[in-house]
């Protein structure tokens, strides 16, 4: 790593002396490949990869997690993250990971799925998957368009949301209303844990590390399936640079998709908070 | 009095020039530097290290992990 636009700070302390093992707080978790991701400057895709692969070695799983990638910019998810993956045809995630999950009972199966996969093509899918109560961890990325494909109107996108098919901005007249569909799934029995988090601050993402955590741990106890949805950005796809869409979010996704636990229990009880 | 100072090492190939950590950082420490890397991005650097607490959030945010923090006391 260069070092070379480090200069003395002040005091006697030099930079020198801070960068050294004992002082580490924060590095690149070993679970992450070197591989440079493919994804725009500043999505939060990245950050997401990130904290799972923190959580799946810290928790050591790594030997025993199976990832499922979705049709999507985390169709590459196998390239960045050192554990076994397969590769779903669109929206069909979560009855791959079904399959998985009951021949390999001891394995920690989890699907990566962004809005258009999920809650479009796969919304069938996703339904019955936790209804059934499958012992898998979903992660839900509601970014509101379709980004990998250019930005077209998902069922997340908001009311009045520009996008390449709805250059006038989405008419529910004509398109519907944007869907929850996370409050949906926390209406099923299957599921145990259910919640909606974001990714655009610090304070956020340690949010989403605890609540993965909890989710990875209801599926290692078999306690249900556990669905996590991240409201994220596309910066490309908003034409937004990543700062103004994280505040976009803030001040627009976040309203309708407020944050929080949804259900907390175990499969086949309906205590909802 | 024992102050908390901080540093952090951007992996400058890696970094895509976002600006998320340098909007995360509650001391303006990062910036993005005039230079660009080989992919072309301008990338995140210690602009005033001396205001660095090590706080770590400019690593929890960067989507591309290319930021590692270092944090200890000086007497």
């Amino acid at each position: 790593m260069e070092l070379k636009e480090v200069t003395k700070t002040e005091g006697t302390m030099d930079i020198q002396d801070i960068l050294k093992p004992e002082n580490l707080v924060y590095q690149k978790t070993k679970l992450l490949t070197d591989t440079p991701m493919h994804y725009c400057p500043g999505c939060s895709h990245g950050v997401v990869h990130k904290i799972l692969a923190e959580l799946i070695d810290e928790m050591g799983i790594q030997e025993r997690s199976v990832g499922v990638a979705p049709v999507g910019c985390a169709v590459f998810a196998y390239n960045y993250i050192d554990i076994d993956w397969q590769e779903a045809a669109h929206g069909r995630a979560p009855a791959v990971a079904t399959g998985i999950a009951r021949v390999n009972p001891d394995a920690f199966v989890f699907t990566y799925q962004g809005d258009g996969d999920l809650a479009s093509i796969g919304a069938a899918e996703i339904m019955h998957a936790c209804n059934r109560g499958e012992n898998i961890l979903v992660v839900f990325i509601n970014n509101g368009i379709y980004g990998m494909t250019g930005g077209q109107m998902a069922p997340t996108t908001l009311e009045g949301m520009v996008t390449a098919t709805t250059p006038y901005g989405r008419n529910t007249d004509l398109n519907g209303y944007p869907m929850r569909i996370t409050n949906l799934i926390a209406q099923l029995p299957g599921t145990s844990y259910v919640t909606r988090q974001a990714v655009h601050t610090a304070g956020g993402v340690r949010k989403c590390k605890r609540a993965l955590k909890k989710a990875i741990q209801n599926v290692l106890d078999k306690k249900g399936t556990s669905f996590v949805e991240v409201v994220s950005t596309c910066n490309s796809g908003w034409k937004l640079s990543p700062v103004a869409a994280n505040k976009w979010m803030e001040e627009n996704m976040i309203p309708y998709y407020p944050l929080g636990d949804m259900k907390d229990s175990v499969k086949g009880e309906h205590s909802e908070n | 009095m024992a102050r908390v100072i901080g540093a952090v090492v951007v992996d400058k190939e890696e970094c895509k020039g976002c600006s998320v950590c340098v909007d995360a950082c509650p001391h303006d420490v990062l910036a993005l530097h005039f230079e660009v890397n080989s992919k072309g991005y301008h990338y995140s650097y210690m602009k005033s290290p001396e205001a660095c607490v090590g706080c770590a959030n400019c690593g929890v945010v960067c989507p591309d992990t290319c930021i590692t923090v270092y944090r200890t006391k000086a007497s």
